[in-house]
């Protein structure tokens, strides 16, 4: 299985997404760098709506992502509930 | 009066449909295959092009929200760097030579790639399709527009950055970027996302504005940073359009394959080579080093592009030709262009230098296998000799690629002590070639690749003196007339970083000293 990935610039508005995905994903691995923030996983890697919400305190679009979105790679899945990175082969 | 909303809210995939399809129409006065002329000559075959997945469902309404806020944050940024003079807080003003090669090299590739997807966007006769490239149009436009807004901050203090446009057109060593352009955009609409959307996109930019633009942060660079990670969240749509386009054509017939292949075996080696600056850029140019190229090669070329390879096996699709050869070359590219700039840095705009003693530990650290023996001593030679007053400049015109049209310094695969040299002959000319990659590409489509803007050519030809000037008078300096026809202004844009202009003036506003980040 391969590795798909997620970074984001690292601030304030990227932080209650990060902690989200590391706990809807426990084989998530978090990966520093300067000004920015990746997130490996094997296979496949899913950010919740919902748990953002719950990190955040607030409402969330998952849309918003973009405003702090690097670079993904894998095959996407997306809908108003959750945003889901695979690579199946 | 208000409406009453009775229907239940739509959910994004819906929303997305009804705002991307139903807006073709099938033509009734003109036949289809004359308002779309270009989307069958390939020999590709689409059956059924509502069969297209759109990789991101962003509406336009959704996508001017989101743009608009990443426009507020890097325009934030760009006004908080001009007030605070945040072109001082860059380690030191080597770093910039980095910044010109971007504003060189990277920025003219996204207006052409504005122009590609805006041509494109009009040639696919899914509609679809079309909505994913025109959104892809806007974005590249304003990445253009945004790169230049940024990087004319340090335009006003720095040299090397004031003819950028012109530049691109003319200067030997941007004509790769160029080619690699101009290539995809005088190729058919699929052949074109496929080199732009999957072989650019998708393997390689995660290599420029990932490593490098936390490079650039690491060196103090906030509004270079702001901008690239701008673009890139662009990006990460644009290679999701990529990957979608290349699963669409493959899904739709099995005769695509192997043209999808083709051109995957182009592309895949056009960029490589094009990245050739971009290896460049993260060893030498970042004077504090977040990875080295050989390591962003291992992560973002081996395991993420490896990774796109073996999913798109289902299809029966390989990996590129090359790809071995590129995975060998790691070792290498950075040094060697080095090397080839070091020495012809008296006809380039930007400058170079020997690496310090803590830079050269480094290098022999990430390159174990290759710096302490082939490179170091090379860069140690120079340096003595520049120590004793001959800091050599190479004044004749390197032999370029007639493919990538990058001079002829890349080694054979297996020996990095020889210069690979291949060639063809085409209707009575020999045509010379940096690699077996690159000779691929020529035998497949001469006709194309013999019209290829080589710079050197055209100086031999004479068209690169100003009007008026005679190559014949006593005393005539061929560099010199070819550097005044460029707008290089000599001696302010070239020549070694040691004793340049930028050097002072970043030494003297700064407060840094001479040599900030040289200890050799």
């Amino acid at each position: 299985m391969s590795t798909v990935f997620i970074a984001f610039q690292a601030n304030e508005d990227t932080r209650p997404i990060v902690n989200a995905i590391l706990r809807d994903n426990p084989g998530a691995v978090l990966e520093e760098a300067p000004a920015l923030v990746k997130i490996n996983a094997e296979g496949r890697l899913t950010v919740r709506r919902e748990t953002v919400e719950e990190e955040l305190g607030r409402p969330f679009n998952l849309q918003e992502m973009h405003v702090n979105l690097i670079t993904i790679t894998g095959n996407i899945e997306e809908d108003d509930d959750q945003f889901t990175l695979t690579w199946a082969h | 009066m208000d409406m009453k909303a009775t229907a239940k809210k739509l959910g994004l995939k819906e929303r997305y449909a009804c705002m991307t399809r139903g807006l073709d129409w099938e033509t009734s006065y003109q036949p289809m295959d004359k308002v779309y002329p270009f989307d069958k000559f390939e020999g590709i075959r689409i059956h059924d092009w509502d069969k297209w997945e759109d990789p991101f469902r962003l509406t336009m309404d959704a996508y001017w929200k989101y743009q608009g806020e990443k426009e507020k944050k890097l325009y934030a940024v760009i006004d908080a760097f001009a007030q605070n003079n945040g072109h001082l807080n860059v380690t030191d003003a080597r770093y910039l030579n980095a910044v010109k090669l971007f504003i060189q090299a990277v920025s003219p590739l996204e207006y052409m790639a504005h122009r590609g997807f805006a041509h494109v966007g009009r040639q696919f006769r899914g509609a679809g399709a079309r909505v994913a490239c025109q959104m892809q149009a806007v974005d590249e436009l304003r990445h253009a527009q945004t790169q230049i807004h940024t990087i004319s901050n340090y335009n006003k203090y720095y040299n090397g950055m004031h003819s950028w446009r012109d530049w691109y057109e003319n200067v030997w060593y941007l004509s790769v970027p160029k080619s690699f352009f101009d290539d995809a955009i005088t190729a058919g609409p699929f052949e074109y996302i496929v080199a732009v959307s999957f072989a650019f996109e998708y393997v390689l930019t995660n290599l420029l504005f990932v490593p490098f633009m936390s490079g650039a942060a690491y060196n103090g660079d906030m509004s270079t940073v702001t901008f690239g990670f701008s673009a890139q969240s662009d990006e990460s749509r644009h290679m999701t359009l990529g990957l979608e386009a290349i699963k669409f054509l493959l899904e739709q017939d099995a005769a695509n394959v192997p043209i999808v292949q083709g051109w995957l075996d182009k592309w895949f080696w056009r960029g490589y080579r094009l990245l050739t600056l971009v290896g460049m850029m993260m060893d030498y140019m970042l004077p504090k080093r977040v990875m080295s190229w050989k390591e962003a090669w291992e992560i973002y070329a081996e395991q993420n592009g490896g990774a796109l390879f073996k999913d798109l096996a289902r299809y029966g699709i390989r990996l590129p030709m090359g790809w071995e050869q590129a995975c060998k070359e790691k070792d290498h590219i950075s040094h060697q262009a080095w090397g080839t700039f070091y020495n012809y840095t008296g006809a380039a705009a930007f400058h170079t230098w020997i690496p310090g003693q803590d830079e050269m530990a480094w290098l022999s650290e990430k390159y174990p296998d290759s710096f302490d023996k082939l490179y170091r001593p090379r860069l140690e030679h120079w340096d003595a000799q520049e120590k004793a007053g001959n800091r050599f400049y190479n004044r004749t015109l390197p032999m370029l690629c007639t493919t990538c049209t990058i001079p002829m310094l890349f080694t054979e695969p297996d020996d990095p002590t020889k210069i690979c040299y291949r060639h063809s002959e085409y209707k009575g000319n020999q045509y010379h070639f940096c690699s077996d990659g690159c000779k691929h590409i020529f035998d497949n489509e001469p006709e194309k690749y013999v019209q290829a803007l080589l710079p050197p050519h055209q100086i031999f030809k004479g068209r690169n003196f100003k009007p008026g000037v005679d190559p014949g008078a006593p005393g005539f300096d061929p560099l010199a007339a070819v550097l005044d026809f460029y707008g290089v202004e000599v001696g302010r844009d070239n020549f070694d970083f040691k004793g340049s202009e930028d050097q002072k003036n970043f030494a003297q506003w700064s407060g840094k000293g001479a040599d900030p980040g040289q200890s050799r």
